[in-house]
């Protein structure tokens, strides 16, 4: 949970970026050599049958990728969302398939075979074309969540570039453990959609810092919203995926603590917009 | 967005299927399969409308090097041909280790 320290010139250089890799890759990259295996792979081409209709290219395995293996010696299955398509936009097939293999892995559990789920989150959240399907989608995928970390802990991963956006944040909010790096950011709304609903006096979708400011991986975790804040480096963040699930289920999950975070909002003071610091001071205040 | 058909005479067997690439802005997907016959068929979904002839010169010309029975199909993003012939080559060079 400590802040980590800024890498030296050597382990930049040797270094292996996690942002950098593609949904497959980061899943392979993060199993252990030899024993990854996709499920419902491209080559099954469940694509979206919506994007064709409205002149959009599909991808053959629609933006979401599971894959099951071993993490660190543990039956594991990833789910990985590829930010590049799309921004990541969870479509029905897309959903479907990440809640499908959340209830599998719920079966699994209650039959007495743990297999430990990792999200990577790289999504604006719906995807527009997709409408209401995309929504529901999101819907049993959190409802899943909530059913799965009863059972065994969920850790989310939100690397970056992407970062986590719409009803998609919820799932991540929903993760057991929630990681994040620096490039990572994390919202409910986009910045530009902020701007258009609120106004440009309430959030300027042009000033970078003020939106890294709230919704960045640095202050997503410096304000408790993320368990842990990682180097893009992929063997620190298995270190990380292995060490979150090792503190098993949570007492209480973050969303549960209603009345801890309705009594932080009734605190603050409305009448100036808050600085990123006061925000952290503020919010990490305990229970 | 269009879709367009290449067909070309081969001989070689591919050794397995192979996978590359990601549907993003400037970059495509490439699914390789053995082919049920000795032809390589390609189809190709670009987003980018009025290239066809672009797209004929470029598989010309990878397809009069590699001669390998495979049915094709690319989700292009934009790809620039550079990007397409690489992501080929990338597809090959899997299909046959």
């Amino acid at each position: 949970m400590s802040r980590p320290t800024l890498l030296g010139a050597q382990q930049f250089l040797t270094r292996k970026s996690f942002v950098e890799l593609n949904a497959r890759e980061r899943a392979q990259a993060l199993l252990d050599e030899g024993s990854y295996r996709e499920l419902l792979g491209p080559f099954e081409r469940l694509e979206s049958p919506w994007l064709l209709m409205q002149g959009v290219v599909p991808q053959a395995d629609d933006g979401s990728i599971v894959a099951r293996g071993k993490i660190d010696g543990t039956d594991s299955v990833i789910l990985a969302i590829e930010g590049q398509f799309q921004g990541g936009s969870i479509g029905e097939v897309s959903g479907a398939k990440i809640a499908a293999a959340l209830d599998l892995a719920l079966e699994d559990a209650k039959k007495g075979h743990p297999v430990q789920v990792v999200l990577l989150l790289e999504t604006g959240g719906v995807r527009l074309q997709e409408a209401n399907l995309g929504l529901e989608a999101i819907a049993e995928i959190n409802s899943s969540l909530i059913a799965l970390r009863q059972h065994l802990p969920v850790v989310g991963v939100i690397a970056g570039m992407v970062g986590c956006f719409g009803g998609m944040s919820i799932s991540a909010a929903l993760c057991s453990y929630l990681i994040m790096t620096r490039q990572a950011r994390l919202g409910l709304n986009g910045p530009e959609v902020i701007e258009e609903q609120s106004g440009i006096e309430e959030f300027d979708s042009k000033d970078r810092q003020l939106i890294w400011g709230v919704t960045g991986g640095e202050q997503r975790h410096a304000a408790g919203f993320a368990d842990y804040l990682v180097e893009d480096d992929v063997e620190a963040i298995k270190a990380c995926i292995v060490e979150a699930f090792s503190r098993g289920i949570p007492a209480t999950h973050r969303s549960q603590q209603v009345d801890h975070y309705l009594k932080l909002l009734a605190a603050i003071d409305v009448s100036h917009q808050l600085e990123s610091s006061e925000v952290r001071e503020l919010w990490s205040k305990g229970e | 967005m269009e879709t367009l058909h290449f067909e070309y005479q081969a001989s070689q067997p591919v050794k397995q299927r192979a996978h590359v690439g990601v549907v993003g802005s400037g970059d495509l997907e490439v699914l390789l399969e053995p082919s049920p016959d000795q032809k390589t068929h390609v189809t190709v979904t670009t987003s980018v409308d009025g290239f066809g002839k672009t797209w004929k010169l470029v598989m010309d010309r990878f397809f009069s090097r590699y001669q390998y029975a495979a049915s094709i199909e690319i989700h292009d993003f934009g790809a620039t041909p550079g990007a397409v012939v690489l992501r080929l080559e990338q597809a090959v060079e899997r299909s046959q280790s």
